[in-house]
């Protein structure tokens, strides 16, 4: 199922409602969906620390929808800080979805789609719908991948409120050794997911986001995702089109 | 503090992170999605997430901190490589990631 995407000629393309419907759902509920219901426990656990309600957990992880943003928020409150640094400190932790917003809504192939209707797609993103689908959309029909992407999105944030939610109000405390695993698995999964991402400029603006990361989180961390994506993203722009147009492609 | 103020945290964190999205929404209707300035923009948007992603394995501030770097570094090698052995399935790379690493912690632990 999942080896289409080494170079054949004409890879077999998953269309029709059904067949999209269930991809998605098995593809979010083969790992993501178990990921983010985890993680989303460890916030609710943070946020119940922090003095937040249950309610508030939950519509946090639902409006918010961005893992860095809402720890931002717990952490800032918990400490103390007033209400403006605390919306600014999320606001920033999740600046990353204007570019990732701009480079996904284009590839569901929506022209005709009304502004408010793109405005809830792009609220519906996170970056596991965003990896996975820049991964599997060249498997799906572009006339159905709007519905994988829904259908993929909406289950995983179903999965991450109900995770909030266990995770506010269970006291079950796990093993640290097992924490240590859950923890590791998140960002492994985008690692393997992107790994198999095409496109020259996409995987030397991977590489060097990595190597440009290091240095700018040590001088400046509070934007350093923002710098890692400009000078990793601009530098591998730059030489990966190069590279593309000198063997003819 | 107040339950209200919760409340207006909340919704305020909200409004703030919508702004962006709204805002790539405004950009993505105003530019041609062939252009060389959709093509920059997707290569900032991978270096960004490759970037999180290398900070949070690398160099962590979670509890993730306290497995040494090479261990970690082992621990995504045995993802990878379950992951290519078993033809690419996500599933494979992560189990064998995970509890690779939570077998060693708990080892040296």
């Amino acid at each position: 199922m999942d080896s289409g995407s080494t170079g054949t000629d004409a890879p077999v393309l998953v269309s029709g409602t059904a067949a999209v419907t269930r991809k998605a759902l098995l593809d979010a509920l083969s790992l993501p969906a178990f990921i983010l219901f985890f993680t989303m426990m460890g916030f609710g656990s943070l946020a119940r620390g922090a003095g937040f309600g249950a309610e508030m957990a939950a519509l946090a992880s639902l409006l918010i929808w961005g893992l860095p943003g809402q720890l931002a928020m717990v952490e800032l409150t918990r400490t103390g800080q007033g209400l403006v640094a605390i919306v600014f400190a999320c606001s920033l932790a999740n600046a990353r979805f204007l570019p990732m917003v701009v480079s996904f809504l284009p590839t569901l192939q929506r022209q005709g789609a009304s502004t408010p209707r793109l405005l809830l797609d792009a609220q519906l993103l996170s970056i596991n719908s965003w990896a996975m689908c820049m991964r599997e959309f060249p498997q799906v029909d572009p006339g159905y991948r709007h519905r994988y992407y829904v259908t993929f999105a909406s289950s995983i944030l179903l999965a991450a409120v109900a995770g909030t939610l266990l995770g506010y109000h269970s006291a079950v405390l796990l093993p640290s050794t097992m924490v240590l695993g859950l923890i590791f698995v998140s960002p492994l999964f985008f690692a393997l997911v992107l790994s198999a991402v095409p496109g020259r400029p996409e995987r030397i603006s991977m590489l060097l986001g990595c190597a440009t990361i290091p240095l700018v989180h040590f001088f400046w961390p509070s934007v350093d995702l923002l710098l890692t994506g400009l000078v990793g993203g601009s530098a591998g722009f730059l030489l990966g089109n190069r590279r593309g147009r000198d063997n003819g492609a | 503090m107040a339950p209200e103020s919760f409340w207006v945290i909340v919704l305020a964190c909200g409004a703030a992170t919508f702004f962006w999205r709204a805002t790539g929404v405004l950009v993505t209707r105003r530019i041609d999605a062939n252009g060389a300035l959709f093509r920059w923009i997707t290569c900032v948007s991978y270096a960004m997430v490759a970037g999180l992603i290398f900070r949070m394995i690398v160099m962590p501030e979670s509890e993730l901190a306290s497995v040494s770097l090479p261990l970690r570094m082992t621990a995504v090698a045995i993802a990878f490589a379950a992951y290519y052995l078993c033809r690419r399935r996500l599933v494979a790379g992560v189990l064998a990631g995970g509890i690779s690493l939570t077998a060693m912690a708990s080892w040296i632990s």
